[in-house]
């Protein structure tokens, strides 16, 4: 299966997110792992599920996206 | 006039508030905290336009606004956890003003307390481990069968059930290859989570995805987890190992609460 190149930052091998060192080389499919999936759940007033979001259809985006070379996805990830 | 809401990034204990002062919050906002018996709640004002109930839905789907907001709750978090104990909230909790995030303290105090407890002086590591199809099937398929006596159908056949099955022998010891070094982190860490694989098309990573692991480990044991991921490194060399971290226990903050 032949995957597109992300625009994701997923390069570095060890990476520290530590305060104080690069954010920018956290890759957003590893913090979304814990944003998503983690911390602590609360009811919150704005009541939308986390669970409804769908990641299929954000990586499908992503991959959409990634094919349209005249609107690339965010690239903040290696800019920042 | 725009409507706001409170957004909230984590529950701290023992913060000082300076050290937020230069951290900016989502859409930019400064970060402020809320206190109530000894927990400290760190929040900034967001714009329901924006994090209001429908438009969070459409907005959540929206790679780029949500990279955005991750990046900057993970920079609150971070800020806070570096300094504190700090049990992170999900990604995207919002309530209708201070006051109600106040209230949360004093309603969920025992919960939040336990959490930090657990969670003080530790760290969150994160552990991903591919292999290459390739090479595991090439590992599993020494011994292959010739079919040379078999008629052209039958041998066909044959040959796509033996590659079919040197496919699932291949898949089973790259999964134990996994789960042998989530077994051997464990033993340095004081509580570890199995995340799912991630999404080939979200990390740009092709192979087989046989760990996302978690890995919560004491401040003081920080290097004998890091030695353990090198010692597997050299362990297990046609196994791809990546080590991220410290993070903020995002995956060990919710089970209390």
């Amino acid at each position: 299966m032949s995957v597109p190149v992300s625009q994701l930052d997923t390069d570095a091998t060890v990476v520290q997110t530590g305060a104080g060192y690069s954010e920018q080389r956290v890759a957003l499919v590893d913090l979304l792992d814990r944003l998503l999936a983690g911390g602590v759940v609360l009811a919150g007033d704005i009541t939308i599920s986390i669970a409804d979001v769908d990641l299929v259809r954000i990586s499908l985006r992503a991959l959409i996206t990634s094919i349209r070379p005249d609107d690339a996805p965010s690239q903040e990830s290696g800019r920042r | 006039m725009t409507e706001t809401g409170t957004y909230l990034y984590g529950i701290a204990r023992d913060l000082d508030p300076n050290a937020l002062q230069e951290v900016r919050g989502v859409a930019g906002a400064s970060v402020r905290t809320v206190a109530n018996g000894g927990l400290i709640a760190l929040v900034s004002t967001v714009s329901l336009d924006e994090f209001g109930e429908e438009a969070l839905h459409d907005h959540l789907e929206d790679l780029d606004w949500l990279e955005n907001v991750a990046r900057a709750h993970h920079r609150v978090v971070d800020a806070a956890s570096a300094v504190a104990p700090t049990a992170p909230t999900r990604l995207a909790t919002i309530y209708r003003g201070d006051e109600r995030v106040r209230q949360l303290l004093e309603e969920r105090q025992k919960a939040f307390d336990t959490t930090l407890s657990r969670i003080g002086g530790r760290a969150e590591w994160g552990v991903k481990a591919y292999v290459d199809p390739q090479t595991s099937a090439q590992a599993t398929t020494e011994d292959a069968p010739a079919y040379g006596s078999a008629s052209p159908g039958t041998a066909y056949l044959m040959q796509r059930r033996a590659q079919q099955h040197t496919r699932q022998e291949a898949w089973q010891n790259a999964a134990a290859r996994g789960e042998e070094i989530d077994t051997e982190l464990r033993r340095v860490a004081e509580a570890s989570r199995r995340h799912p694989p991630q999404d080939p098309q979200l990390s740009g990573r092709d192979g087989w995805m046989v760990l996302n692991g978690a890995y919560l480990v004491d401040a003081d044991r920080a290097g004998e987890f890091t030695s353990m991921f090198t010692r597997l490194t050299e362990r297990h060399p046609d196994v791809e190992l990546e080590l991220t971290g410290p993070w903020a226990p995002y995956s060990f903050a919710g089970e209390d609460a």
